[in-house]
């Protein structure tokens, strides 16, 4: 790449840098208010992951899989009654907790990748901030709460 | 009017024309950085445009801690930033407003200026020094050296002006620009120095200026990028803040000395003398405003130059300038 | 005229004993790139001895894989250097997959391109911010960031995060959403808009890359710092294992996108940028210049994409095969190397990485002796080291 090296007398490069400097002066500055007024971020962005707690079965793929292991989850099994007359009962599996560590977590996306149920969704709302830290332990109610803001995947480039 | 009233009611009002000066530049200096950077600068501050942020800073300031390292020369730390202030404030005893507004109306103008404001070296030096940390130490011998290197560059601008003036009281350096230069067709034409071949000089005096008041590009001293505020770094609270109140006061009362003496001062071609006293003081905010946005402009565009290089560029290039720029002086005033 | 900028030599008469200070530009400084330590021998302002200590962000990555599976880890190594995180994920897995033997389908080798430049456009520009404010100029931090954050939000509408995208999977990128049967059927293609995103995207760097060029590179004040401090010549350079920008500003005329490709850079038509001389004036030009050829091959890139599937056929539990595998790849700080040894089970044996900041810091002591202190922050500057990636 052949550049000039060389400085000249009129000095023409600090000139052309204040005359740059000057139109920045009166161009309108991109700043956003927040919290006035909010960026929508991106359909696909990692903001926070939400339970659907009727499609989950208690298979613990998502907590064995999460690298920081923040996911607790406990369960129980439950007998239910026969489906036809004269067979025999079912255990169906039933969910007690299931917690999701914001504090450990790196929104890596694993655990929502892994599951095979449509139990675990992304959703790209980001102001969950606490001031303690035990309250980023976001239990299964809360998780199920942020369901309501899972938006619609977007279309795809054709 | 009584002698001590008058004096205690000059002293007021140039406390407050220097408090007000600096916050006013201080607040200028933020807005106009922050659009030069596609930013906003401060905002919420006092209403819509963040108009009581360095007054919000001031109190800040005056409610943290006060902090002396334990190393440090508790005598030499705790002086250095009132000898600092006290030199940017004395400057402004002989700065005219109008013909008759001004403190003293020393016949030592100019050179009062040059020795007062020579002060602020001394009180860098203590504060570099007395900090008891290696980075302070470096930003002190560092600004030491480059301070007294540009004095001598501000003194030559000065004696050029001073040549041509023909006195050093800043009040007869505004008049000799006002006196008529030559007529035109019976229109009196008279103008500043800077448009009667002091270009040069005006060019030298703003460039020392710059250096004098440890900005980019000649900041060095502070060189927040290396030493972390250079001298200032032990610095806090009440004790920051004199030195920061006297970098900007300093600003304003340099540009106040080179509006005098380039631009005409409290003078503008075609006002009747009469009026003088009344809008002067309006004259010369103007013209110190245009000087105090050049060197808020200058900072925020040029890169720091290297120590070696500041003591380059005052020393074989700014000081034979200045010489040839006295001589230059002597022909104008002599030929034309 | 200059020679008006250049160091002025100074005799020191012998006589004149002063012993040298030792100042630690300690670990938490404003213009070490993060938390470096240099113990410095320094005589006034000259530099006598310079002894980097790092280790200050020793994360264990290396210990980490160890128990970690492949897929764990594709979420993880692009925390390494993380400002050019994906051109870090991509060696990784190229290598499993060179191990088990799949290959990425096409649409899914020209989508890890595209965001590779991306990643070097993002990366470029934060040298670009950052390296004029270690010298002294403030503006342009603000304008650089501002273009940057146009290239990081195409990067979030396409992989959901800004700075770790974690959109690389063994035998592709990511297909689809979810595991279950309804969110299988979510496509993580590229979303709609994306193609005219990035042309205005790309249509503001390089307007930026303009005003850097009338604010930065033409500034005479710039080219009194820069020209002629820290030269590294040819030879010293590939001696001591420098790469990217720095070893083709001394004018070494190596590339791995164009030497050892691992995705279609030969279907592309680019330069590689190589400046005479070596100081820190031709890395940071190198790097200006590289913004533009980014920018100009994620333009064409945008025209070839072919459409296809997105992952190839890889069982539910991966099991990588014995064998072992060295992939190197050229990150936007140099080249960026994963050696990987697998017993044949989930979890990598051993994985090492050869970072580029670590190469790029060993010249360090050799550069910086009898250097001024200020120019110690400008060639640090140019030498664009991330302390993450030195200390893995």
């Amino acid at each position: 790449m052949a550049y000039d090296k060389g400085i000249t007398f009129p000095f023409a490069g600090i000139w052309k840098g204040m005359w740059a400097t000057l139109k920045a002066l009166f161009r309108k500055p991109p700043t956003v208010f927040y919290p006035e007024v909010k960026e929508v971020p991106a359909p696909r962005a990692r903001g926070v992951i939400s339970l659907d707690t009727d499609a989950c079965t208690v298979c613990m793929l998502c907590a064995r899989e999460c690298p920081d292991w923040c996911i607790y989850i406990e369960g129980h099994k439950e007998e239910v009654p026969p489906s036809k007359p004269g067979g025999r009962p079912r255990s169906r599996a039933k969910l007690d907790r299931f917690d999701i560590d914001f504090a450990l977590c790196m929104y890596c996306g694993i655990c929502v990748e892994v599951c095979p149920f449509d139990a675990l969704f992304w959703s790209p709302e980001y102001e969950y901030s606490e001031y303690a830290i035990s309250e980023m332990l976001h239990p299964k109610e809360r998780l199920t709460e942020w369901l309501r803001t899972v938006p619609e995947p977007p279309a795809l480039e054709s | 009017m009584n002698f001590w009233l008058l004096l205690l009611v000059e002293v007021v009002v140039i406390l407050v024309v220097m408090l007000v000066g600096a916050l006013v530049t201080i607040y200028a200096e933020l807005k106009i950085s922050a659009h030069m950077q596609s930013r906003i600068g401060p905002y919420y501050a006092g209403g819509k445009w963040g108009w009581a942020q360095p007054a919000a800073d001031g109190l800040k300031f005056m409610q943290k801690e006060d902090l002396v390292p334990a190393a440090a020369d508790h005598t030499v730390f705790r002086l250095a930033p009132y000898i600092v202030i006290m030199s940017a404030l004395a400057v402004w005893v002989v700065i005219p407003f109008g013909p008759d507004l001004v403190v003293r109306d020393l016949d030592l103008g100019v050179f009062f200026v040059l020795a007062v404001s020579s002060l602020s070296t001394l009180g860098v030096l203590m504060a570099g020094w007395a900090s008891a940390n290696k980075y302070s130490l470096l930003g002190g011998l560092r600004a030491a050296a480059q301070l007294i290197a540009y004095e001598l560059p501000l003194l030559l601008a000065v004696v050029a002006v001073v040549v041509q003036a023909g006195t050093m009281s800043l009040n007869g350096i505004v008049a000799a620009q006002a006196q008529t230069w030559f007529t035109v067709g019976g229109i009196e034409i008279s103008a500043p120095f800077l448009l009667k071949g002091q270009i040069i000089g005006f060019v030298i005096f703003m460039v020392a200026a710059v250096a004098e008041l440890s900005r980019i590009p000649f900041d060095m001293p502070i060189a927040e990028s290396e030493l972390t505020m250079g001298y200032l770094t032990e610095y806090s609270g009440i004790r920051f803040t004199m030195f920061f109140l006297g970098e900007y006061a300093s600003m304003v009362a340099i540009s106040a000395i080179a509006a005098t003496m380039y631009l005409g001062g409290y003078w503008v071609p075609g006002l009747p003398e009469s009026t003088l006293n009344a809008v002067g003081p309006f004259v010369l905010l103007a013209k110190v405003a245009f000087l105090v946005f050049l060197l808020i402009w200058f900072r925020w565009t040029w890169p720091r130059l290297r120590e070696d290089q500041l003591q380059d560029l005052a020393w074989r290039w700014l000081i034979p300038l200045g010489l040839l720029n006295i001589v230059l002086a002597g022909i104008f005033k002599v030929v034309l | 005229m200059t020679e008006l900028m250049h160091r002025s030599e100074v005799a020191v008469s012998v006589e004149l004993q002063t012993p040298d200070m030792t100042l630690n530009i300690g670990p938490q400084h404003p213009s070490t790139h993060g938390v470096l330590r240099l113990v410095a021998k320094v005589d006034g302002e000259k530099i006598t001895e310079v002894e980097p200590v790092i280790g200050y962000m020793h994360r264990g990555y290396e210990k980490l894989a160890e128990v970690r599976t492949y897929a764990q880890m594709t979420a993880l190594v692009n925390r390494i250097d993380w400002v050019s995180g994906f051109a870090s994920e991509v060696p990784f897995i190229v290598a499993v997959e060179r191990l088990t033997g799949i290959e990425a389908p096409e649409r899914a080798q020209w989508i890890r391109l595209i965001l590779t430049e991306l990643f070097r456009i993002s990366s470029h520009l934060v040298f670009m911010s950052s390296y004029p404010l270690e010298l002294g100029a403030t503006t342009p931090l603000m304008w650089a960031l501002r273009e940057r954050e146009r290239v990081l939000d195409l990067i979030e509408s396409v992989t959901g995060g800004r700075f770790h995208p974690n959109f690389n999977r063994v035998g592709g990128v990511k297909p689809a959403a979810g595991g279950g049967s309804q969110t299988k059927k979510i496509s993580q293609d590229l979303p709609a808009g994306f193609f005219d995103q990035t042309r205005a995207a790309m249509e503001k760097v390089l307007h930026v890359c303009d005003e850097l060029d009338e604010l930065v590179t033409g500034n005479e004040l710039i080219k009194a710092r820069t020209v002629g401090i820290g030269i590294i010549p040819a030879d010293k350079a590939i001696e001591f294992g420098l790469s990217g920008p720095n070893l083709r500003a001394s004018g070494v005329d190596f590339d791995l996108r164009k030497v050892e490709p691992i995705l279609p850079y030969d279907q592309v038509d680019f330069d590689v940028v190589t400046a005479q001389g070596g100081d820190c004036y031709d890395r940071y030009v190198c790097r200006l210049e590289e913004i533009r050829e980014a920018a100009k091959i994620v333009l064409q890139a945008i025209e070839k994409i072919p459409a296809g599937p997105l992952q190839a056929k890889v069982p539910r539990i991966l099991k990588v095969p014995e064998g072992q595998v060295y992939v190197r790849h050229e990150n936007p700080k140099g080249e960026f190397g994963y050696y990987i040894v697998s017993e044949g089970s989930r979890m990598p044996y051993r994985l090492k990485i050869r970072s580029t900041s670590f190469s790029n810091l060993s010249i360090l002591p050799w550069l910086l002796e009898g250097q001024l202190l200020p120019d110690l922050v400008a060639i640090m500057g140019s030498l664009d080291f991330v302390l993450g990636d030195v200390d893995r």
